[in-house]
């Protein structure tokens, strides 16, 4: 599995800018710039700071519940007779998925920067409802912008929302989804700006999000590491995740980066196919451009307008890709493909019977890529598989599909 | 010599304020565009700001929102929005024209291909909402070789080391933006723009427009005393929306009627 094209990539990016390669930067509106600029020159600092980082540490043991296991999926990797499965259970964290290590470490920040009021973007909802959590545990003001569309497909995540005590702002303009729930909360914060800390959910948007989002999902792939070698005795030879903007991805490749024959595979949302044109997989079928205040890979038209996306799960239905994604592969040491509705759903019901485990849509893009990948690969070598989120929320999507009403 | 620099320098010593308008090409239809380009003129608009469409217009507000997708509606692209321009060059050889939008559309032409068509069809300047000047160099380049201006926005959170960083990098005017927030907004304060101009006059010899939040002919004297020019934009955008239904020829006289008593009220501080 080894990467024999690249010796050895700068894993000290982004550089004073925000820039990994030509991909990441900051383009947004001079409003935001010098918001920006305190942020970043808040988190430069912090970021190395003991105390900050043992505030981290404890949050993610006492109230998330870190570190979360590695589990070995022995009954799966049996049937798929190839390499042995391991699953890292980021579903067991508190709130049900990765998104909740970012959403601790952002709101950490939003304590030093005294700000009383967030806002937040949301897909699926699981970055609303884990940004909802972490301000009823502050005591912030909570604003979460959702597309009106995934404001129907995620209705319990909504309601959770607002039992936490945050508001939901239904966002009614474009494509009523995630990238319109984006723009709505960058118009909040060009107005708000001086009383708002915005907790962007991904490893996206103007520079330093990129940076921090995945400093603090980094947590993910240092431990998967650690018990990785503690459990097996050696490193994995395959990381494989579910890629929309890519947070819980990065968090897992990235402290792997200079461990050169562990591949990985980020899995994008193939929609309907990627050929149909009707997906969510700008990695595989986009080009670099600029949105949402950074440049990477985006599905675009010949006139650079941003285009509707597809997908079954509303977390990955994003047009564009966190920046750090986008270099990785450009330089060749990820690997980017795309698996269909159909066959994320059939993971979803697979790993259920034969695991017990019920994943989110988003995770079972990556599990479907695993019932690819495996069988392809020897017993004696190891893959681990990002089980970035439960699958809680998809239920009555699901229950729909098959005609059922709950 | 730049039609941007020679409005803004006849203007300044005639002690006239310019008008500045904005509205998005192929909004509400594609032919509406070059008549209304003509009204605003004989109207007394002093340079045009035409909007190029976009998917996503993160920095504006909901009319300006509706204008972009009913242009994107209409499929008008930066490739139609030039073409505009070229036929109004064909009869208006000395109103400045800027382009005003986002950086994809641009990115997508690719930055050399975009100067070199916007010279020929007659653009003077290129206001790229979210191409900040750290992010411009590139585009900056290729605006120069052709002698178009790359106009910057000012903010209220913009701090005295920035500003100057800005100034140096910054052609034919100041955009100050009056407020914290989207186009459209309704929460101008005036004594902060006071504030904010006088802090850039002692930075540049550069004009300094205004624009957010100036909605009629009493916000535009109180920001046309302290500024070369006013930028008006969502209050004429809105005539499409409310007129769309009527023709282009509805739309075309209710922007022209817009503009009338603002023109007034700035000629009316000489």
């Amino acid at each position: 599995m080894s990467n024999d094209n690249q010796s050895s990539i700068n894993t000290n990016l982004p550089d004073a800018a925000g820039h990994f390669g030509i991909f990441g930067g900051r383009f947004v509106s001079e409003t935001l710039i010098p918001a920006l600029d305190e942020l970043n020159e808040l988190y430069q600092r912090l970021k190395d700071d003991p105390d900050f980082q043992a505030e981290f540490d404890k949050d993610l043991a006492h109230y998330v519940g870190r570190p979360s296991p590695l589990y070995f999926a022995e009954r799966w990797t049996r049937e798929l007779g190839g390499a042995q499965i391991y699953l890292k259970r980021e579903d067991l964290n508190h709130t049900g998925a990765h998104k909740v290590n970012n959403t601790i470490g952002q709101a950490l920040l939003a304590k030093y920067t005294g700000k009383k009021r967030v806002i937040a973007e949301t897909g699926a909802g699981q970055h609303g409802v884990a940004t909802a959590t972490v301000c009823a545990r502050l005591g912030l003001e909570c604003v979460v912008y959702m597309g009106a569309e995934d404001v129907q497909r995620q209705k319990l995540n909504v309601y959770r929302m607002k039992l936490l005590g945050a508001k939901v702002v239904s966002v009614t303009s474009g494509s009523k989804t995630l990238k319109d729930a984006m723009n709505e909360a960058l118009r909040d914060w060009a107005t708000n700006v001086d009383n708002t800390f915005y907790i962007i959910g991904t490893a996206a948007g103007p520079h330093p999000y990129p940076q921090l989002v995945r400093d603090f999902q980094c947590v993910i792939g240092r431990e998967a590491r650690h018990q990785c070698l503690n459990q097996t005795g050696k490193l994995p030879d395959a990381l494989v995740a579910c890629v929309g903007g890519g947070s819980n991805a990065i968090g897992l490749f990235h402290p792997f980066l200079e461990d050169k024959d562990v591949a990985m595979y980020g899995v994008e949302a193939g929609g309907l196919g990627v050929e149909t044109g009707k997906h969510a997989a700008p990695l595989n079928d986009g080009i670099p451009g600029v949105l949402h205040g950074n440049r990477t890979y985006l599905m675009e038209d010949e006139n650079g307008q941003i285009i509707d996306t597809h997908s079954v799960s509303a977390g990955l239905d994003y047009p564009g890709v966190g920046p750090e994604h986008s270099w990785l592969k450009d330089v060749g040491r990820a690997k980017y493909v795309a698996i269909n509705d159909d066959e994320a759903l059939a993971a979803f019901r697979k790993t259920t019977l034969v695991e017990g485990i019920m994943p989110a849509l988003e995770t079972s893009h990556a599990l479907a890529y695993v019932e690819k990948l495996a069988p392809t690969m020897r017993p004696d070598q190891i893959i681990i598989c990002n089980l970035s989120g439960r699958g809680d929320k998809d239920i009555l999507t699901v229950a729909e599909l098959d005609g059922i009403t709950v | 010599m730049n039609r941007i620099n020679e409005c803004l320098q006849q203007f300044k010593s005639q002690g006239r304020k310019a008008l500045v308008g904005y509205i998005v090409s192929g909004d509400p239809f594609l032919d509406a565009t070059l008549p209304a380009m003509h009204k605003l003129v004989a109207e007394g608009v002093d340079i045009i700001e035409l909007g190029i469409p976009f998917s996503d217009p993160m920095a504006d507000g909901p009319v300006i929102q509706l204008a972009h997708e009913r242009a994107l509606a209409n499929n008008v692209s930066l490739t139609d929005t030039l073409a505009v321009v070229t036929e109004f060059r064909k009869t208006n050889s000395y109103t400045p024209v800027i382009l005003m939008g986002y950086a994809n559309p641009v990115e997508r032409m690719g930055y050399k291909a975009f100067a070199s068509l916007a010279k020929n069809s007659g653009i003077d300047g290129i206001l790229t909402v979210d191409l900040p000047p750290e992010e411009a160099l590139g585009l900056n380049v290729e605006l120069k070789s052709v002698g178009i201006e790359n106009i910057f926005l000012l903010a209220p959170s913009t701090t005295i080391e920035r500003a100057n960083m800005i100034v140096n990098m910054a052609g034919g005017f100041l955009y100050y933006v009056s407020l914290n927030g989207v186009t459209g907004a309704g929460n101008l304060d005036i004594d902060s723009v006071a504030a904010k101009v006088t802090e850039l006059r002692g930075l540049t010899d550069l004009p300094i427009c205004v624009g957010f939040g100036i909605k009629d002919a009493e916000s535009a004297a109180a920001v046309g005393n302290l500024a070369d020019g006013v930028v008006i934009g969502s209050v004429l955008v809105k005539q499409a929306q409310l007129l769309a239904e009527l023709g282009t020829d509805a739309v075309v006289e209710g922007m022209g009627g817009v503009v009338k008593p603002i023109r007034a009220a700035l000629d009316a501080l000489v």
